[in-house]
């Protein structure tokens, strides 16, 4: 029989500490869209699309309703359209705009995989894929996009983070009107996974299954509340507190997710085990840092209790789940955060502490308004930096920064709901024009002697 | 299948008897009831089967809320699933 005193943690769980599933995403293969004729390719993509996910909305609303527990997102994640664009040999914007329609005719609110996979070179239809970002972006509204330039085993395509550099810029110039909102949906890569369910960088890898469906878990909120209750205990016990709490979190992406699979008939994939914060009150990674025992997040310590977090998290999570996948771990996305909005705007959270968080936690700079004069080389820099984090420790780092066109230190950028709104950061003025216009790979890491 | 309905609220005179009345148009059959008043703070947990409802499990979960709502009270109904799979490994 069910104890009183587990019901109603599970509801103050859900009611106070804002637990909630982020995304149920259903990952959809495009390969048999493949046609030279564009105009018959998006036909098949968009009917792919809402053929599969017809029921995804419905299905992901009744589970709601029925467990109690809100899903923030339902969304979509398709195979990288480079892939499916190469035969047609011609820009690929109208794929944007037909996984857009499919996207509004199913009802959700994002769809990923507006992608290229370029960490070794670029292959037929990588290049116009990349170039056309921008406009695919800014002629859509629910299309995101993401391209991997770097991995541990291939090492980092420099030419492709140049490139990127300057479509990150081209993104926000061209969604000036909507608070450069492009940029926000777009994701660099190193070492990025097949099966990722949180946007903007989801996209459906070409080892997965036709169709299946990915869970997002979430609940900074829970895990401060638990931590709030031994403000004497040592880090150790922190630790278990935290691995016990994440256990509770999974178990209940757990369940969605294979509720989910079994009424869509559709393979359940992967759980992310992962604390996405919001920038609602009481949801927000930098307050758990702050809870542990830092006056503000990103002074010293935030690295160490950060790695703490990250590492109980999946440990709690593993046992919870019969799989685990996609990016897993704590996200740090600044505008997302409100503890780390405060401390970036109270100058203690620099990008270079976040550049050594992201060493340590998943996934990397992400939602970081930028000033509006940044070069296109220095963003293709912040990109190879972070890139090379995820190639060294063999983990998943990403890049979402967001160049505020018009606007210096000191303003910043609101987009409203839950991608919230980020202050300028500043960066570093002089240029590292030289180093990345050499172009060319830097050579994949050492597997041995490591120190 | 079975649900967990929550009752947390102010103490007042026949909240057991408007709830299962609710549960009862719906052909929802009460299993088991706890229920504690502390000071004057009234919790009421509620096991019921719910395989043979009237209608969808979200119009009695719907309606239970409403009717929380017009007591002042907050009434939470759940598959037990969540809580099994959350508290018991």
């Amino acid at each position: 029989m069910l104890n009183t005193y587990d019901v109603l943690e599970t509801i103050r769980m859900i009611q106070e500490e804002c637990l909630d599933i982020r995304t149920i995403t259903m990952g959809i293969s495009l390969l048999d869209c493949i046609d030279h004729d564009i105009d018959k390719a998006c036909k098949k993509v968009y009917d792919k699309i809402t053929g599969r996910a017809a029921r995804l909305v419905e299905v992901g609303e009744q589970i709601e309703k029925e467990f109690g527990i809100p899903i923030i997102n339902k969304r979509i994640s398709v195979t990288p359209i480079a892939i499916i664009s190469a035969a047609c040999k011609c820009s690929p914007v109208p794929f944007a705009k037909a996984m857009d329609e499919a996207a509004k005719a199913v009802g959700v609110n994002l769809i990923g995989g507006y992608s290229a996979l370029v960490q070794k070179g670029f292959s037929a239809g990588d290049m116009e894929l990349i170039n056309s970002i921008p406009e695919a972006l800014a002629s859509t509204e629910r299309v995101c996009s993401s391209v991997n330039v770097g991995s541990t085993k291939a090492g980092i395509n420099l030419d492709a983070c140049k490139v990127m550099g300057r479509i990150v810029r081209e993104c926000a110039e061209q969604t000036v009107d909507s608070a450069c909102f492009g940029a926000a949906k777009l994701v660099v890569f190193c070492n990025s996974v097949e099966d990722n369910p949180f946007m903007a960088g989801a996209y459906h890898g070409v080892g997965m299954p036709d169709c299946m469906i990915n869970v997002g878990v979430s609940g900074p909120g829970v895990v401060r509340a638990a931590l709030k209750k031994y403000p004497d205990a040592s880090i150790s016990q922190i630790a278990d507190v935290i691995k016990k709490i994440a256990y509770k979190i999974t178990r209940v992406g757990q369940l969605v997710g294979v509720t989910a699979s079994e009424r869509l008939g559709v393979p359940f994939g992967i759980v992310d085990l992962s604390l996405a914060p919001t920038p609602a009150v009481g949801d927000s990674v930098a307050h758990i840092l702050e809870e542990i025992g830092l006056e503000r997040c990103g002074t010293h310590g935030t690295t160490a209790a950060l790695a703490l977090l990250n590492d109980a998290v999946k440990k709690g999570g593993v046992m919870a789940c019969s799989r685990i996948g996609g990016l897993s771990g704590a996200f740090i996305p600044v505008s997302e955060d409100a503890g780390m909005i405060d401390a970036a705007k109270a100058g203690t959270l620099s990008i270079e502490k976040l550049e050594a968080m992201t060493a340590v936690c998943s996934v990397g700079l992400d939602m970081i308004v930028v000033p509006g004069d940044t070069e296109a080389d220095t963003i293709a820099a912040i990109i190879a930096d972070e890139a090379a984090i995820g190639m060294v420790n063999s983990k998943t780092t990403a890049v979402r920064v967001i160049p505020a066109i018009g606007k210096q230190v000191g303003e910043e950028l609101d987009w409203g709901g839950l991608f919230g709104c980020g202050p300028v950061m500043p960066l570093h003025k002089e240029s590292p024009a030289k180093f990345i216009n050499r172009g060319g790979q830097i050579p994949a890491p050492m597997q041995s002697l490591k120190n | 299948m079975r649900a967990v309905v929550t009752v947390i609220g102010k103490d007042a005179v026949g909240i057991l008897a408007k709830v299962s009345t609710k549960c009862a148009e719906h052909n929802a059959n009460v299993i088991e009831v706890t229920q504690s008043v502390l000071q004057d703070m009234f919790a009421m947990i509620m096991l019921v089967d719910i395989s043979k409802l009237d209608g969808d499990f979200a119009s009695l979960a719907d309606e239970l809320t409403a009717l929380g709502d017009s007591l002042g009270l907050k009434i939470h109904t759940m598959h037990e699933d969540i809580f099994n799979c959350m508290h018991h490994i």
